[in-house]
């Protein structure tokens, strides 16, 4: 690991100016970044530690929504009341990443901020544009059957890792961010993660000192929610595909839906095509496919993932099957 | 962590911690795992490195009461925290329950990632306590946690064991957790 400095600060309000100096970082629960400090994929030459910024807390909102502050755990979050009653999608979703002892550690602002595991980044003796802009790309001839279908480049194929941030896209997040001269601004979920496009090492639009301070999510959506994670192991392994979804039904129509999905794209992937095929029609295996196609029309499988458009088309139609609690028997 | 010391050149940094009950006063390069801290400079060696990269869990402790991966988090992070090792469950002549169930049940078999599966029991029994849900449990809305062999082994992923003792380590904390034995 390369030497780097270190400092503490108790208030948010020093965070911008403390990280302001070049080769400066945030460090909070350190479970990623550290990890790519060992490897020296990052190397920061000043952490600022923001781990004891009063922004812990899980607090109700006067408009039934909830404000996740970026420093709570993890584990905190989806074992906090609110958030498994009103938000169960969340909760499922952050029990599906990890382990336990990472739960514990990883912060909320940490998980958003998460780098792939596409091994071509963790691999410093192979090209990649995210680690060294202009290196290229080994992943698209390389062995890449966990990586994107869907918006990907030439120049980056690699996926978002994280579990929770499928969920938060699914149900609307807001990002606080704390600017170096104080002023907040919010930014939607889907509008925080860019696309790889020329320049993959560029993944959100957070600028520089700028801090994440919570996750504001609006009042829960009508409608059953369910996070499914289909993955290589049981259990403590990125997803080849996951899917958050929220559906309501009257009557066995489908009145509104949200899907999202993971593991197939440079961010979580909202499916306003896969939405727009659910809403008012009935709730039956033929709508879902239709769904699944359109969720999936525009899906480039790079050769060895090419299953994962296939999988994720099913992994759609079981999900909103379990959340609708009507049955499709197997789908074919 | 001493205010005195400027992050300005390589800095050697000083904290104050509490393991296994004892106040301790450590300096080190900024660089220090938790892990190396406890290992190197305070010779706690039951603490075990595995991969040194979060993904084996033999490094596990406690920290406040919580397990965590003690490889991938820094010792100058830990100012003023309570940590507990496998040499602070119990004394020699007075085993911790999960430590009696592992020989009991023969829960290991080379015994090098048994500290950290053990801390890792020691912590998620505490989560199940308290009510947390895993990724196995039916709704995780419901505040009702019945710790079956399937909640067990999710719990535990984080800890892998490279010789495979599973079932037993299964068994053992099924002991200690009250579950029906089969």
């Amino acid at each position: 690991m390369k030497p780097f400095t270190y400092e503490r600060v108790t208030d948010p309000r020093a965070a911008g100016a403390a990280v302001s100096r070049a080769g400066a970082k945030f460090i909070s629960g350190g479970t990623n970044l550290l990890d790519l400090m060992k490897l020296e994929i990052e190397q920061p030459t000043h952490l600022v530690d923001i781990s004891r910024l009063p922004l812990k807390q899980v607090e109700d909102l006067p408009d039934g929504g909830i404000r996740i502050g970026a420093q709570a755990a993890n584990s905190e979050v989806a074992a906090d009341p609110r958030v498994r009653a009103r938000y169960p999608v969340l909760a499922e979703a952050v029990l599906a990443g990890a382990s336990g002892q990472l739960r514990n550690k990883a912060s909320i602002g940490g998980n958003l901020l998460q780098r792939t595991r596409c091994p071509y980044f963790y691999d410093t003796a192979a090209a990649c544009n995210k680690r060294t802009p202009g290196a290229g790309c080994a992943a698209l001839r390389g062995v890449n059957r966990i990586h994107a279908i869907l918006g990907a480049s030439d120049a980056c194929i690699a996926t978002h890792p994280s579990d929770m941030a499928v969920a938060m896209s699914a149900l609307e997040a807001e990002i606080e961010l704390l600017e170096p001269n104080q002023s907040t601004r919010r930014v939607a979920i889907d509008d925080f993660y860019g696309l790889p496009g020329s320049t993959p090492h560029i993944e959100t639009v957070l600028r520089p000192g700028e801090m994440i301070t919570a996750v504001i999510l609006p009042p829960p959506p009508p409608g059953r929610q369910r996070y499914r994670k289909v993955r290589d192991r049981a259990s403590y392994e990125f997803a080849l595909i996951s899917v958050a979804v929220i559906i309501a039904t009257d009557r066995e129509t489908i009145t509104t839906a949200r899907v999202a999905f993971g593991a197939v794209a440079h961010k979580p992937w909202r499916s306003i095509d896969a939405e727009a095929a659910l809403k008012g029609r009935p709730a039956t295996l033929t709508t879902y496919q239709a769904a699944a196609d359109a969720a999936m029309r525009s899906a480039v499988g790079r050769g060895h993932n090419d299953f994962k458009i296939e999988l994720a088309k099913r992994t759609l139609c079981r999900t909103l099957a379990d959340a609708a609690q009507i049955s499709i028997g197997r789908p074919s | 962590m001493d205010t005195s010391t400027k992050p300005t050149a390589v800095a050697v940094l000083r904290i104050g911690l509490t393991v296994n009950g004892q106040p301790r006063q450590l300096e080190f390069d900024p660089r220090t795992s938790l892990l190396d801290a406890l290992r190197e400079h305070l010779h706690l060696t039951g603490t075990k490195k595995g991969c040194d990269h979060g993904q084996c869990g033999a490094c596990t402790v406690l920290i406040n009461g919580r397990r965590i991966n003690s490889c991938l988090t820094l010792a100058v992070m830990h100012d003023h925290d309570d940590v507990v090792t496998i040499e602070g469950l119990s004394a020699p002549e007075a085993l911790h329950p999960l430590q009696a169930a592992f020989i009991k049940r023969d829960a290991f078999q080379c015994g090098y990632c048994t500290p950290g599966q053990i801390c890792s029991a020691v912590g998620m029994l505490a989560e199940a306590k308290a009510g947390w849900p895993s990724h196995v449990t039916p709704d995780v809305a419901s505040g009702q946690i019945a710790l079956s062999d399937a909640e067990i082994r999710e719990r535990m992923s984080g800890n892998i064991c490279r010789c495979a003792a599973y079932p037993n380590i299964v068994a053992a904390i099924r002991d200690v957790a009250g579950g029906v034995s089969r």
